[in-house]
């Protein structure tokens, strides 16, 4: 493979892992700080995308549709919250995975009876379109760029208030013992509240950012949970630090694994075997990874504290 | 007799007077609906031995029918449709990986375990995907049902049907004598307390790795079943949302509760049915239905009929 075309798929697989980090980073701190399993967290991705389709259609203008998306995904958020997922904070992670999963259900179904069953697509905004030169010979999309820049700054954004703010103190502690930051005498409901609606928003913003890439499609975000949910296991459950490490991990990995793999194994067997195994392997690599790192380390990459 | 064994009576009856009842009212449509149940069912009590009796709540389970319908249908398309050499191959095949990816998925416990065991569910979704001798993605369909020890049994719907019913009673009285012997019992309180089954001297890993087996055995078993119902099998019976369903059933047909995965199983499937003919988007009602269930009932569905036979 050529060093340039070597280049874009390390880009692909960062720009990637950014936009896992931005889903997994609310879905570690939902799981960490209140012990829920919210599966429901990949369709407020694929309405995040869905929502500035809407806005844009009405707004024609791309920058508010975002902004609209992230508000309308935030309340969206707060929402479920109040209505459903607070009566289930003490029960079963079961019972959680269960009303979730009904969630899903019902969610992808509404969006096929809103907008059809066919994916919709939406061009990059005029001054995202267009292709950037990054180096001598070496072309990439100025919005996958964007995305970047997007990921990056709010993961700084992120850090900063989690490590930085009183409420990023409230969230670490509630993290590693959500029970005594209560008897400390903190509102843990409102805790709870702003960090669901937070995580949801993230989630969404996700959603919207890859709008303009994958197009818009009912389920689109089922196996993103799934891949998810890898990136939270691997890097620790609670941890914003080892969501965001395994976020970029995975991304690298699956992204690089569908490129290379399958010229790899040409190297040592005949080639229609490869390229057979190539494509399932590649598929695999991020389930092995994160197989592999459970075994060494059965609480992930960065545990916060021991498994509950 | 308690609520719970009562309706399985009746539900058994009802099971064995299907063929029969299907020649007034909804044919071959009815008979094929219920022995899709009755699969589910066989997979579903196998599952419920692993959470409802061990706590390992398994988010993989799917696979292990992936493999029992895979083994088959790769079978009968080699030239190899004998229930003689395709059972102790699925066993083999089943027993093996349960063994393997068990053992590794219990050195996690809780949240990471259900991790873990979906991420194997995952490695054989995609095994399935990349089989291109044998359908890739679209899936392999199978041109001969698989030859029951040269009975013939398999060629008509009702051989089939009745052969899955008596798997499931048979599945049925092995776990409940499973579950009630001290194997089953040591399994329950290591659930509740694990340190204190081990200093017991019971080597807690090896008793789950065993529960383990055995219900990846049971799910192939219910696999092949499937396979020569459906006359077909694809990737998607693997997928980690097959695995969610069987989750679905075992708790709302009630965890650890006697016959508490068959009634689920059956509900659902039924329920699914009927809605689906009242409405194209049945999933808008069943989706709520489904979170209004988790969030108001206690128990699941044996879990009401035990409260029943109790007054």
């Amino acid at each position: 493979m050529s060093t340039t075309l070597f280049l874009i798929q390390l880009l692909n697989g960062v720009q990637l892992g950014l936009l896992l980090f931005l889903i997994s980073a609310g879905l570690t701190l939902v799981f960490g700080v209140m012990g829920f399993i919210n599966l429901a967290h990949g369709v407020q991705y694929m309405i995040g995308a869905y929502l500035l389709v809407a806005f844009y259609s009405v707004t024609g203008h791309f920058m508010a549709a975002m902004l609209l998306a992230m508000l309308a995904a935030l309340v969206i958020g707060l929402l479920l919250e109040t209505f459903i997922f607070r009566h289930l904070y003490d029960r079963d992670h079961l019972d959680q995975v269960l009303v979730t999963f009904g969630i899903i259900i019902f969610l992808n179904q509404l969006v096929k009876v809103i907008w059809g069953a066919t994916p919709l697509t939406l061009d990059p905004p005029e001054f995202l379109s267009g292709s950037f030169q990054l180096v001598e010979g070496l072309m990439y999309p100025t919005y996958r760029v964007a995305i970047i820049i997007a990921g990056l700054a709010i993961a700084l954004l992120l850090w900063l208030l989690v490590t930085r703010t009183k409420l990023g103190m409230l969230v670490r502690a509630g993290s590693t013992n959500a029970e005594m930051v209560s008897a400390l005498g903190v509102n843990i409901h409102r805790l709870f509240m702003i960090v669901f609606g937070f995580g949801a928003m993230l989630a969404g913003f996700a959603g919207a950012l890859a709008a303009p890439i994958f197009s818009a499609e009912p389920g689109m975000g089922d196996d993103l949970l799934i891949v998810a949910f890898v990136v939270i296991i691997i890097g620790g459950i609670g941890s914003i630090r080892g969501a965001f490490i395994a976020a970029i991990l995975v991304g690298l990995v699956d992204t690089l694994g569908r490129s290379m793999v399958t010229d790899i194994l040409k190297l040592f067997m005949d080639a229609s075997a490869a390229n057979q195994i190539g494509p399932a392997l590649a598929s695999m690599a991020i389930y092995v990874l994160m197989a592999a790192v459970l075994f060494f380390k059965p609480t992930g990459l960065f545990p916060v504290r021991a498994a509950r | 007799m308690r609520g719970a064994n009562l309706a399985a009576l009746v539900i058994f009856v009802l099971l064995a007077a299907t063929p029969w009842l299907a020649e007034f009212w909804g044919g071959s449509y009815l008979t094929s609906l219920v022995m899709k149940a009755m699969i589910l069912g066989i997979a579903a009590l196998s599952l419920d031995l692993l959470i409802g009796h061990a706590g390992m709540v398994s988010f993989g389970h799917a696979a292990f029918v992936g493999i029992g319908a895979y083994t088959t249908g790769i079978m009968i398309t080699e030239g190899a449709p004998n229930l003689a050499h395709i059972l102790p191959m699925t066993i083999a095949i089943a027993a093996a990986f349960a063994l393997i990816t068990g053992a590794i998925s219990l050195r996690t416990s809780g949240v990471y375990f259900i991790m873990i065991t979906l991420a194997f569910g995952q490695m054989v979704f995609f095994t399935m995907s990349s089989l291109s001798d044998y359908g890739g993605d679209d899936g392999l369909t199978l041109w001969e049902r698989a030859d029951a020890f040269g009975t013939g049994l398999f060629d008509s719907d009702t051989g089939l049907f009745y052969t899955i019913l008596a798997t499931l009673i048979t599945v049925t009285l092995l776990l409940r004598r499973l579950i009630g012997s001290r194997f089953g019992r040591v399994l329950r309180a290591a659930k509740q307390n694990p340190t204190r089954v081990e200093s017991m001297g019971y080597s807690v890993f090896a008793y789950r790795l065993t529960a383990y087996v055995i219900a990846g055995i049971i799910a192939a078993l219910a696999g092949v079943l499937f396979a020569n119902q459906a006359e077909f099998v694809s990737p998607a019976t693997a997928a980690w949302q097959r695995s969610g369903d069987l989750i679905i059933m075992v708790v709302l047909g009630g965890m650890g509760l006697r016959h508490g995965a068959l009634f689920g199983a059956l509900a659902i499937v039924l329920l699914e049915e009927g809605l689906s003919t009242l409405t194209h988007d049945w999933r808008l009602i069943f989706g709520p239905m489904l979170v209004l269930m988790v969030l108001y009932t206690k128990g699941g569905i044996a879990g009401l009929l035990e409260k029943r036979g109790e007054t």
